[in-house]
């Protein structure tokens, strides 16, 4: 039962407008259960039954565990714009019904152009060539011998959020808009290893990376990213990367825009400047007002969703809630979240869920007294260089609306008197 | 197992054998260029990679029917999948872009690499160089790039000017 505290008195102490409090709460929680009633009903509750499952076994084991069939967690796949060509589009992230900073490897999001290929592994190869002393050819067997690190990343399409350049807000909800946004740990070998091995001629200012699915796709990068931080992904949250993420190697550019991630890894040619493939001129450019378009936008800039409530997750009356959602930045770690309950005019500061890593998404949490009135809730991300989330009027007056990728300004969830959350400009 | 009084003698060993550790283990096989070739497909917008062959646009009309019409629609129009030709003008004014190969594409080269790596979506690398020449002629000559009878191969491609080839700049940050 829910508890009924019409008039009452906030649960905390208030942080800023329209019912938020402070994120102090979420430490103090603990002390003040049991006292000020932080999450006692005032009704009794019903007598406890012995349910079913504890008087029968259970079901017997498996080879590969499966959600309970209570959890209806699936990916949303927008039905292809040409049924004859299935294989190009998006499976996006439920991610207002997750929880924590990893995404499960099912869930993970997937963009692909030429549909998921069925690669055998054993047949597999990577090659690295072009401005190297010594091409050199590896079977993933090979590459299984070298040293491996792990580093939580999230992967964010260029393309997340494109929704929200439409001139009108549309009607969708967190996954439609911002679902191609996902976090895995992901374990490999370093790149740099290989091309020290290969012998990196000092020419080499770019590497063409190639795919082995149907397309081939293809996108050109920085040397410099590959010697810093580029890392060739054997394994996905512990086990062999997903078919849908690039089994059995796939690229990981940290914090780079998905794309580049190139999935299904089988060639990484060395060369002086950059090939300007179809990806990386004909999309994944950003186009401006003035008919001029930005080219190789990399990061992927300061961002932040929440996540609950948003549409779907209608509130169950004016009370205490939480406030939850993900913040990333492709250029470092998240310094700052902030959230507001009236639409930007002031700021309360949420609580930062550890571990807060580099390139990797930020669960955060903010705590709200609900009163029942209009609220509109937005998030806003702040990270370690300083840089901001800028507000939609900030970000169109730098870029207007015709950009398509890498949209990043702060979005909003309105909150009707029912409870119902709704995709709004604000 | 270097602990305590046991740290002077490990301390020894690592000197002793770090020279084993200088050469770090190495797995990747070398191969021989021409052994790569089949898989080095990428196009520079130099040229740099084009194979030998040549194609006129009136040599690409029929494979386009063949091959693209069924996705790209009668004269490379569009539907069910993207418009090839079209939106010129609209990339420069405040009205939507119609981004196509004609209005937006910086390089002709981009389209050679990306039809023989990519094209048709059912049947992908099943084009001869020719082909690929060809059909990347039609569809600059259905753009007003190109003239009917203009033959592209690995010289002339790459000199095809391009009407938004001015349009990129760097990214600001």
């Amino acid at each position: 039962m829910s508890r009924k505290r019409k008039g009452m008195e906030p649960l905390g102490e208030a942080a800023a407008g329209n019912g938020m409090l402070s994120r102090r709460i979420f430490l103090e929680a603990a002390a003040l259960a049991g006292v000020a009633g932080i999450g006692a009903s005032q009704a009794g509750a019903e007598p406890l039954p012995v349910a079913s499952w504890m008087k029968e076994p259970g079901a017997a084991l498996t080879g590969y565990g499966q959600p309970s069939k209570y959890e209806k967690a699936t990916r949303a796949v927008p039905a292809p714009a040409n049924p004859g060509t299935l294989g190009i589009g998006t499976a996006r992230t439920p991610i207002q019904l997750l929880d924590g900073m990893i995404t499960p490897n099912g869930l993970h999001f997937d963009r692909s152009h030429s549909g998921t290929p069925d690669i055998d592994p054993d047949q597999h190869r990577l090659v690295i060539h072009g401005l190297v002393k010594r091409p050199l050819v590896f079977t993933m067997e090979a590459l299984a011998r070298y040293h491996r690190e792990s580093r939580i990343a999230f992967l964010e399409c260029a393309g997340n959020s494109g929704a929200l350049y439409a001139p009108q807000a549309q009607a969708l909800n967190a996954p439609a808009i911002h679902g191609l946004v996902s976090c895995a740990e992901w374990t490999g070998v370093r790149l740099a290893t290989l091309l020290d091995e290969a012998g990196v001629d000092p020419a080499a200012k770019w590497i063409v990376a190639e795919g082995a699915d149907a397309a081939a796709m293809s996108r050109s990068f920085p040397l410099a990213k590959a010697m810093d931080d580029a890392l060739l992904c054997l394994y996905q949250n512990g086990e062999k990367v997903r078919p849908a993420n690039g089994y059995p190697l796939r690229l990981l550019l940290p914090g780079f825009e998905g794309n580049m991630n190139v999935k299904w890894l089988r060639r990484l040619k060395l060369v002086d400047a950059p090939v300007m493939s179809k990806d990386e001129t004909s999309k994944y450019t950003i186009l401006l007002r003035d008919g001029k378009a930005w080219q190789f936008v990399f990061p992927m800039e300061v961002k932040s969703v929440i996540t609950r409530p948003s549409p779907g997750l209608a509130l169950k009356g004016p009370d205490f809630y939480e406030i939850s959602g993900l913040a990333w930045s492709g250029k470092g770690r998240i310094r700052q979240v902030e959230v507001s309950a009236d639409g930007g005019k002031s700021w309360a500061a949420a609580a930062l869920q550890e571990p807060v890593l580099p390139k990797a998404v930020t669960r955060f949490r903010a705590a709200w007294q609900w009163n029942g009135g209009p609220a509109v809730l937005q998030s806003r991300a702040t990270d370690d260089t300083g840089m901001v989330q800028p507000s939609r009027a900030q970000f169109v007056a730098e870029r207007g609306l015709r950009g398509a990728y890498h949209y990043s300004a702060i979005a909003s969830w309105r909150i009707d008197e029912k409870g119902e959350a709704s995709n709004v400009y604000a | 197992m270097c602990m305590r009084n046991g740290a002077v003698f490990c301390a020894a060993v690592l000197i002793a054998v770090s020279p084993a550790f200088a050469q770090a283990p190495q797995f990747g096989q070398p191969i021989a260029p021409a052994d790569i070739a089949p898989w080095d497909i990428s196009i520079g917008p130099d040229g740099a990679g084009l194979p030998a062959g040549r194609g006129s646009a009136k040599q690409g009309e029929a494979v386009y029917a063949a091959k693209c019409r069924a996705c790209h629609g009668e004269n490379g129009v569009g539907r069910p999948n993207d418009a090839l030709v079209g939106g010129a003008g609209t990339i420069t004014s405040e009205q939507p872009a119609v981004k196509t190969v004609g209005s937006y594409w910086p390089y002709a080269t981009t389209l050679f690499d990306f039809i023989r790596r990519a094209m048709p979506w059912n049947e992908t690398k099943s084009l001869s160089n020719d082909e690929v020449y060809a059909l990347s002629a039609y569809i600059l000559q259905l753009n007003g790039i190109i003239g009917a009878d203009d033959v592209l191969d690995a010289q002339s491609l790459p000199k095809v000017k391009m009407p938004n080839g001015d349009g990129f700049v760097p990214f600001p940050r």
